[in-house]
């Protein structure tokens, strides 16, 4: 078992360095950012002046090199914009996304779940249908738009609930949060379900599938068979069957889920990474860009190997080897 | 005795959108209590149907529409849900065929006995732990205090069934409906099996079902019989009067096309009941076959040292990679034109020799030389691939369901640059007529096709290069029993008038002496003995054979009808 972890996290710290260096060769492309930091009275001696106290001036592994050292030591360098140290943007912009993916995520994992397990059992109702025909539609409209009709509806129409912003948010240790004020909470609601609505859909789509495939199964009838109750059947046999490849596929969303932020972010203003990005991106702030890519590739990394270990909680057929009898 | 389960007058039917499908017509059975009653029949003869109609588990939208079930003369078809789960795994169990997916992969042994046993007898945790030891340990599982705590994986396939057994014993049932308990299991597995279910059905004066098409199985096991075909009940009796003296037509064809350990037949009769059986034209395909003259007695293969081992354990340092050994320096000849037999129980590496032999897999050792030339090694074997063919053992999954039979069937030809255009098709064309098929079953899909039509196609489409060997990898073992003759009876008339050489393969004791020549026995990745058949069948040489051939069902007490004029010797 320790075994397979430190195998797992040696192939992380790879996948890291890989994502990294493709990261980095990118930014080569994106455009010079010594143009937009310098205004239009430089001189030459300007330009080269900055262009060394940056490290520009190095050979592409030099640089790479540079980023990694400083970054195992949690140094993402200096904004070019804003001219503070990019740990620290991050540092605030980060609760707003984080808090937001873990609430949109719980959003769709419970309701997906949820969801995809009534709609198999009770195949062929209306109400199931009904459910199945309206995930149609979360799975087919754009993100924005979605966004824009939450808004138009439960802002503009029947003001409810506040189209932008984050709310009142208290400090706590360093960590901005919105969930301890009213505010903060409703300010969730909408950016929450524009995010998770999509991901919602998939996994009830995904859920029902499965689990349909596991009610053929011949344990299944041989549960049935044995005399115990639809609710142990349906529940307690099929449904944890089901989750072992749902599972997966909720670990890759849920990593999505932060990637499409910036959307939504956009949408609805939040002060989160995703609107930090886009803005660098303008500005071709390079630390910033880095920080943020190695940011997300920690997460997605991380959580992919969250969901390896829960595999082998859930099916006890990968524990272990050879104790066949 | 009075029955304890009674069965009248049953009709299951499944309405669809054009018609009403009767499933079971007006069939009527009696158990008693510690009597092993069987259900023998064909696939599709409601047999299953059956058993699912008194677990009141028919499949929607199947519904019992006449006749009575009775438990203890209480009537319980039509019983309502909550009332029918109280008697289901209480009063009534049910085995079910494959024990690899009868169990739940993801809870353990004792998770699943327990919960059984507390939805029916309202015990404490202690007591029903103590219950699920006595359990196991009556079903023969050794140890059971170590293995209560084990997930379904770490059993064996005959291990899980002694669980789902035990499973089935919860709550003292009066009535045990097993369906096709062993047909998944190895021979030598499904014995013990069987011993088992007779024991506690005696011990505990439990009535017992036994669905299954193996007539060995009735033969050996069952103390009645009822015989069913498409729906009906032709048959019932004390199983030594059925099957001694069979008085229904269709028992008789039945027990006919059962392959016998006791004679070889030249063929077996197509006791056609209702038609089923189709013809194959041996005598057209001969005439257009080119045939290479056969030198009786000469070796066609030779097979030197030929190993085969698979990695279990991966590991970047070599000494610590641990391999499984499938298949352990074989050496063996097959003389041209003969027949030659392996048989072993699951996991002796006959297969596995045969992939090797068909070049679908690449040995580890050892040498194959076919007429003289090596075709293990680098060189190019395309010269060899068009010289042989392979029949597979699952007509459903070795047919592409997406391809038509026309192109199924030409593929082999079409790959080896054999033939082509206007000739591909004609000879596309003749093959699916000699198959008995039609040249129009080109123009459909496998899944318009039953089982033994689908093992015709895969003939059709093996005899498409003309080839002079042929390899048979239990070509027989998912068919029933009348399709099991037809198809074997093809066999032996493509060895016959086009000489070709065969390698057959199966754990089918009875089928082996049916077909081959000469006969090895393999277990363990090991070749324990070399035989020709007569002699290894009247006389066999090791230990292990001989254990093998006493488990064969003693059928020399059937009928006979029909089958005298075929006796070989």
């Amino acid at each position: 078992m320790l075994n397979y972890i430190v195998r797992r996290v040696f192939q992380s710290v790879v996948v890291l360095l890989i994502v990294g260096l493709v990261a980095f060769s990118m930014f080569r492309f994106v455009g010079d950012p010594i143009d937009n930091m310098l205004g239009q009275e430089r001189t030459q001696a300007d330009i080269e002046r900055l262009r060394t106290q940056l490290g520009l001036d190095q050979p592409f592994p030099v640089q790479y090199w540079r980023f990694l050292e400083n970054a195992a030591q949690g140094n993402f360098g200096v904004s070019y914009r804003q001219g503070r140290p990019v740990a620290e943007i991050i540092g605030e912009r980060a609760p707003a996304t984080l808090e937001l993916a873990a609430v949109s995520g719980l959003f769709a994992i419970a309701l997906g779940i949820v969801l995809g397990v009534f709609t198999a059992i009770r195949r062929d109702g209306w109400a199931s249908n009904l459910i199945m025909t309206g995930s149609l539609i979360g799975v087919s409209l754009p993100t924005f738009l979605i966004g824009i009709l939450l808004i138009y509806l439960f802002s503009v129409e029947l003001d409810l609930l506040p189209s932008f912003g984050r709310g009142e948010v208290v400090d706590v240790g360093g960590w901005s949060t919105g969930f301890l004020t009213v505010s903060g909470l409703k300010a969730l609601v909408l950016p929450a379900v524009t995010l998770g609505l999509y991901q919602m859909t998939l996994i009830m789509r995904l859920v029902r599938a499965e689990m349909l495939e596991v009610l053929r199964q011949d344990y299944i009838s041989f549960a049935r068979a044995r005399g115990l109750s639809e609710r142990v059947v349906n529940f307690r046999h099929a449904l944890k069957n089901t989750l072992v490849p749902v599972i997966t596929v909720i670990g890759l969303q849920f990593g999505s889920i932060i990637a499409f932020a910036i959307i939504t972010e956009t949408v609805f203003q939040w002060p989160g990474v995703g609107l930090l990005f886009i803005n660098a991106i303008q500005f071709v702030d390079i630390p910033v860009m880095a920080a943020y890519l190695m940011l997300i590739s920690v997460m997605f990394v991380g959580i992919n190997l969250v969901v390896d270990l829960l595999y082998v909680a859930i099916d006890p057929r990968l524990r272990g080897e050879g104790n066949t009898a | 005795m009075s029955a304890i389960l009674d069965i009248a007058d049953l009709t299951v039917e499944f309405p669809t959108r054009r018609e009403i499908l009767v499933a079971v017509d007006r069939a009527s059975l009696t158990v008693s209590p510690g009597e092993i009653h069987g259900l023998v029949g064909e696939s599709g003869a409601g047999k299953s149907t059956i058993g699912a109609a008194i677990m009141a588990l028919l499949e929607r939208p199947g519904r019992i529409t006449g006749g009575t079930i009775r438990l203890r003369n209480e009537i319980i078809s039509g019983l309502d849900r909550v009332a029918m789960r109280r008697l289901r795994g209480c009063e009534i169990s049910m085995i079910f065929q494959d024990p690899l997916t009868s169990l739940n992969p993801l809870f353990t042994i004792r998770e699943q006995l327990t919960e059984t046993i507390k939805a029916h007898l309202g015990v404490t945790d202690a007591e029903a732990r103590e219950r699920s030891l006595d359990l196991l340990a009556r079903v023969g599982i050794p140890e059971p205090g170590t293995r209560l705590d084990q997930y379904p994986h770490q059993f064996s396939g005959g291990m899980r069934q002694r669980v789902v057994i035990a499973l089935a014993l919860c709550s003292e049932p009066g009535v045990i409906i097993a369906d096709e308990p062993t047909t998944a299991l190895d021979v030598s597995i499904q014995a013990q099996i069987l011993d088992l279910i007779r024991e506690l059905a005696n011990e505990r004066q439990v009535g017992v079902i036994l669905i299954t098409h193996d007539m060995g199985v009735i033969a050996d096991t069952t103390d009645r019989v009822t015989v069913m075909h498409r729906g009906k009940v032709v048959e019932t009796g004390a199983t030594r009067l059925v099957l001694g003296k069979p008085s229904h037509p269709y028992t008789k064809s039945l027990i006919a096309a059962v392959p016998r350990p006791d004679a070889k037949l030249h063929r077996f009769p197509l006791v056609s009941h209702d038609g089923r059986a189709t013809e194959f034209r041996i005598d057209d395909l001969a005439r257009n076959w080119n045939r290479t003259r056969a030198e009786a007695g000469k070796p066609l293969f030779e097979i030197r040292g030929l190993a085969k081992r698979f990695l279990q354990r991966r590991s970047f340092i070599p000494s610590r990679r641990k391999y499984l050994v499938a298949v352990d320096s074989v050496s063996f000849d097959i003389l041209q034109g003969e027949v030659f037999g392996i048989v072993g129980e699951s996991g002796s590496g006959k297969s596995t020799v045969a992939r090797m032999i068909a070049g679908l897999s690449r040995a580890d050792g050892g040498t194959i030389l076919y007429d003289g030339k090596p075709v293990t090694g680098s060189g190019s074997i395309a010269w060899y691939r068009r010289q042989i063919q392979m029949v597979f053992q699952d007509p459903y999954s070795s047919l592409n369901p997406l391809m038509r039979v026309d192109a199924i069937v030409a593929e082999p030809a079409l790959h080896h640059g054999l033939l082509s255009g206007k000739a591909l098709r004609r000879r596309v064309d003749e093959l699916l007529e000699h198959v008995g098929l039609g040249a129009a079953a080109g123009l459909k899909y496998p899944h318009e096709f039953s089982g033994g039509q689908r093992q015709r196609i895969s003939i059709a489409r093996a005899l498409a290069t003309q080839p002079k060997f042929l390899i048979c990898d239990e070509p027989t073992s998912a068919l029933d029993v009348s399709i099991q003759a037809q198809i074997l009876n093809i066999l032996m008339d493509l060895r016959e008038r086009l000489n070709l050489t065969m390698l057959f393969i199966s754990h089918d004791l009875p089928v082996v002496r049916q077909m081959c020549d000469r006969v090895a026995v393999m277990r363990n990745g090991r070749m324990v003995e070399i035989q020709d058949a007569e002699a290894l069948f009247a006389a066999p040489r090791e230990e292990y054979t001989r254990s093998l051939l006493s488990l064969m069902p003693r059928l020399d007490w059937l009928a006979r009808e029909g089958i005298e004029g075929q006796i070989e010797g």
